[in-house]
């Protein structure tokens, strides 16, 4: 798509879009929203910038070796987290009992590993939706 | 707000009836993707806004274009 | 025949459905059975127990964690179905 406008729009648009995504991974525990939500959010801006600009950019920008493996990275992160509860309390994803720092009450740094968690699925949904749309809209 | 709620309830059963009635299907997803929207803001009313945020990213916004990406690959009408 | 049949079946699930209303209870009822002691333990000890104010969010990624890891799951499972399917390509072959 050769399109003067929506090249000009998408490129003015997509770090405001981005910037809202990564606004509500972050927010996560304190606001509506979280990883879900917030990956859906970055993985459109990346499908806006390939019916855009077309496949070949974006897989300039992030090739699909990348987000392999950012997706299989944020499953093992996430076990991994799981793994140092049952290592320190002996809980598998335990929260307080295994010493995450607690950070003060409604502020961003709060919740020991939830916003971890939240990073992780965040990261892995955007993953999962780029790498679904450019598999199914390649060409052979 | 008794009345906002009937209409959009109205226009989501609507919505559902055309998606399985029309054969072509590319309208059908565009009609697919207003249900989603309605369903986002019953969503909000509801009082669930996280519900209704990942309605409204994933319902409306990446499978339309899902769906319109798979159509590309096959063909347009129903048989 | 097969019409009448399929509009009498419909009808009789529209009475039941529509009788059923009725009996709903009121959104945000206390006197509702889906409240019940458990939203009642994650209103009063959330703050105390996870440090955060979003309710939800303790539930999905603290008190429920391991189906969160389990949802995670599927969404990688059915990526891996995907890719093995459609990410074979002639290129691919030559190379």
């Amino acid at each position: 798509m050769d399109d003067l406008i929506v090249k000009t729009v998408t490129k003015l648009i997509i770090p405001f879009i981005q910037l809202y995504g990564i606004f509500v991974i972050l927010h996560g525990h304190l606001s509506p929203g979280g990883g879900f939500a917030g990956g859906a959010i970055i993985g459109a801006s990346f499908i806006l910038l390939t019916l855009a600009f077309g496949i070949e950019y974006t897989k300039s920008i992030l090739s699909a070796k990348v987000t392999e493996r950012v997706e299989i990275g944020g499953v093992i992160w996430y076990i991994f987290i799981g793994l140092i509860g049952i290592a320190i309390s002996g809980v598998f994803l335990g929260n307080r009992v295994a010493g995450f720092p607690m950070g003060t009450f409604g502020s961003v740094i709060s919740g020991g590993m939830i916003s971890l968690i939240t990073i992780g699925i965040g990261l892995k949904v955007a993953s999962t939706m780029i790498s679904l749309f450019h598999h199914i809209i390649e060409e052979d | 707000m008794r009345y906002l709620n009937l209409i959009l309830i109205l226009f989501l059963i609507a919505c559902a009836i055309a998606v399985e009635r029309t054969k072509d299907l590319v309208s059908a997803i565009v009609i697919f993707a207003s249900y989603s929207l309605v369903m986002a803001i019953l969503w909000l009313i509801l009082r669930a806004p996280d519900i209704a945020m990942t309605e409204a990213a994933i319902g409306a916004g990446v499978t339309t274009v899902l769906f319109i990406g798979v159509i590309s690959r096959t063909r347009r009408m129903e048989k | 025949m097969k019409n009448y049949l399929i509009l009498i079946t419909l009808t009789l699930l529209l009475i039941v459905l529509v009788s059923s209303l009725n009996e709903m209870p009121v959104m945000g009822d206390i006197a509702s059975p889906a409240y019940n002691e458990v939203a009642e333990y994650y209103i009063n000890n959330t703050q105390e127990d996870t440090n955060i104010t979003n309710i939800i969010s303790a539930i999905i990624t603290d008190y429920r964690a391991f189906d969160t890891l389990g949802e995670t799951t599927v969404l990688f499972t059915s990526i891996t179905a995907v890719v093995s399917v459609l990410g074979f390509s002639i290129k691919d072959k030559k190379e």
